[in-house]
């Protein structure tokens, strides 16, 4: 006798066991600890953090490693924790000029007030495979000056282009206090959308697909001339209000990546000619994501500036609606899961027509006869 | 098992949480078949394994109640198991494979072949929610075509089916019109099991996690497949009955059992052709074993 499939419950707690043993690889190996992550994998931990949206390094190092390394995944296990957490407050807005600067670059200009701080960077390094890492490698300190930075290092588009004019202002809400900043982990999404929740998608956003959309912008898919006027990375101190206390507390120091850029425009009838500017923001060192959003940021902007929308990078809801990995990944590979149902709908359709057709074949030649 | 159940709230999702599907689930049974946007939150398991039935679930579910979660039909599909389980660890509730037991139901692509009654909530997972996605992409239009009463475009869709195949090519997720207002994606079960939707005794709930909507079926409202007077609706037929029950009158799944081309078909709601078993119903495959122990 023909039995159904069974045991579904067994075979997917046997398929977590095998899980766990494949997660741990070979035990003569040395298993890896959360802190080697976060000290030796900080680049990872950083995208982990932004796109998870969550600053905690302890817990997204333990959740690449429950991952498996897989950046997805690991994004994964921090939403679906972070979801769960209260919200106590919310921070006043994070002042990023009085960041405690470890890098600050200009391609705009030369030199600038505060100067080119170039810190830990990829950028000048060739990219050879450094074989001495394979053993355990001496590294030799790096000096550091004793003239220290600028406590307030000024920024490139607000404090040093603006006076002139020739960068539109960013509009900025009278009641800024009173003005509730959108929340997409709160609330639906809603077309259309408004720049802080764009902002706020784009932070959250899939690295790779912002990186893509981003660089499509400067293929000539609704092109806008980026320059990066400044990026910074560093740490920002944190800051909160609570209504019961009435005055402000430091909460802690967090690490940012910040990226301004100035971008071209025609101007208008009203607007003589002038910048316009977009916008990255990533938790951690991630200057690529920044890069990135603050192109996308700039090419959504397209409406408000009344440019014609003509690639998919301006369009906010093929843009908002796509950049979230966790819902991308999800529903893409929901099709592994069984459909026989749908399947077995299509199955009979098909065969229903293709015997109508070859019933109507067989009768046309009869009557061609 | 004992870890989430102190760590987490009852059913995972905090208060506040379980308060604002509420809310969205009341506008939704007050407004039959129109999507209400919520705020949905990211749950343990994926997007597209049935986020947004599982916080409707979540949402409505009570310490006394009995659940059952099905996923093609079947108790026993990994993702069924693996929801169920979400479930009893979470909130501690009794779970159950009989329809005629459950006080809620959990679904992803068919409807149980047992009629359901009054004290029961069938939740769907659904994935787009939106019957008028594939035609018109952009929400901010689909909203507005829903406003309007703004249907021609699927009328036209199922003509142009007509004319180009001599049917309605879809055989699953077919739209339905609910209480005579709005049109609305049953979630991806089959045209099948479209005319269980009218005029059920059962609250039918729908839920789309990676969306963010929900939408509601009231107990005893109409709801109509869209169809023409010279082309009315029509559901699968099969040839063959169930292998194994000998039902003549349930959804069957076609099951390979060589590489020769046989295959034979069973009940797809598993409960159900049980049921019909254990009541000394028999099908072929079941017949020709007996005649064999007889002989």
């Amino acid at each position: 006798m023909y039995v159904a499939v069974k045991g579904g419950e067994k075979a997917i707690a046997n398929a977590h066991k095998l899980l766990a043993e494949d997660r741990r690889g070979c035990p003569d190996v040395d298993e890896l600890q959360t802190r080697q992550i976060s000290e030796q994998l900080g680049l990872g931990v950083s995208r982990i953090m932004a796109e998870g949206s969550l600053y905690d390094k302890d817990l997204c190092a333990l959740a690449m490693k429950q991952a498996r390394g897989d950046m997805i995944e690991a994004i994964f296990l921090i939403r679906a924790y972070r979801t769960t957490l209260p919200r106590f407050s919310y921070s006043v807005p994070v002042d990023t000029s009085k960041m405690d600067i470890d890098r600050r670059i200009s391609a705009t200009f030369k030199d600038l007030p505060g100067g080119q701080i170039l810190g830990p960077t990829f950028d000048y390094t060739h990219r050879l495979i450094d074989f001495t890492l394979e053993a355990d490698e001496q590294v030799p300190k790096a000096n550091t000056s004793e003239a220290g930075l600028d406590d307030d290092m000024p920024r490139v588009l607000d404090n040093l282009l603006k006076g002139e004019g020739l960068i539109q202002s960013e509009a900025v809400v009278e009641d800024e206090d009173s003005q509730a900043v959108g929340d997409l982990t709160r609330e639906p999404l809603e077309f259309p959308a408004n720049r802080d929740v764009r902002l706020q998608n784009l932070a959250r956003g899939d690295e790779g697909f912002v990186l893509a959309l981003g660089y499509s912008t400067q293929r000539g898919y609704a092109r806008s001339h980026a320059f990066v006027g400044e990026i910074r990375f560093g740490k920002a101190s944190l800051v909160i209000e609570p209504e019961e206390l009435g005055f402000a507390i430091d909460i802690g120091d967090i690490e940012l990546t910040e990226c301004e850029t100035v971008n071209q425009f025609q101007g208008s009838k009203t607007e003589p000619p002038q910048f316009t500017r977009g916008y990255g923001l990533a938790f951690g060192q991630n200057e690529r994501k920044a890069i990135s959003m603050a192109l996308v940021d700039r090419a959504l902007r397209a409406r408000e500036l009344g440019e014609d929308i003509v690639a998919a990078v301006q369009d906010e809801e093929f843009v908002l609606s796509h950049s979230d990995n966790i819902q991308s990944t999800g529903f893409v590979e929901h099709i592994k899961l069984p459909h026989y149902v749908d399947f077995q709908s299509e199955l009979e359709l098909v065969r229903r027509m293709r015997r109508d057709l070859e019933e109507k074949n067989i009768s046309e030649k009869q009557a061609a006869e | 098992m004992t870890q989430i159940q102190s760590e987490y709230n009852f059913a995972y999702l905090d208060e506040q949480t379980k308060r604002m599907i509420r809310r969205a689930i009341l506008k939704a049974v007050a407004i039959p078949g129109y999507q209400v946007p919520f705020a949905g939150r990211e749950m343990p398991m994926p997007y597209g394994w049935g986020t947004g039935g599982v916080q409707v679930t979540a949402a409505v579910l009570a310490p006394q109640d009995i659940l059952k979660v099905i996923d093609q039909g079947s108790d026993d599909t990994t993702n069924a198991v693996s929801i169920r389980q979400f479930f009893a660890k979470t909130a501690n509730v009794v779970t159950t494979e009989k329809t005629t037991e459950a006080t809620i139901i959990q679904t992803r692509h068919r409807i149980p072949e047992t009629p359901l009654n009054e004290d029961q909530i069938l939740v769907y997972q659904v994935p787009i929610p939106e019957p008028l996605r594939f035609l018109e992409p952009r929400e901010v239009e689909t909203r507005k075509m829903h406003a309007l009463e703004e249907y021609g475009l699927m009328h036209v869709k199922l003509y142009e089916d007509i004319s180009r195949h001599g049917h309605i090519a879809t055989t699953y997720a077919y739209p339905a019109k609910v209480d005579g207002r709005y049109v609305m994606d049953p979630s991806p079960i089959p045209k099948f099991d479209n005319p269980k939707m009218n005029m059920c005794p059962a609250l039918q709930l729908f839920g789309a996690g990676r969306e963010k909507r929900i939408y509601a079926i009231p107990p005893y409202t109409q709801v109509t497949s869209l169809d023409f007077e010279d082309y009315p609706f029509e559901i699968q037929k099969w040839e063959e009955n169930c292998a194994l029950c000998g039902a003549e009158d349930t959804f069957l799944d076609e099951v390979i059992l060589d590489d020769q081309g046989n295959r034979m078909f069973v009940c797809s709601d598993s409960d159900y052709c049980n049921d019909r078993q254990a009541q000394g119903h028999r099908g072929e495959a079941n017949r020709e074993d007996e005649m064999e122990a007889a002989q």
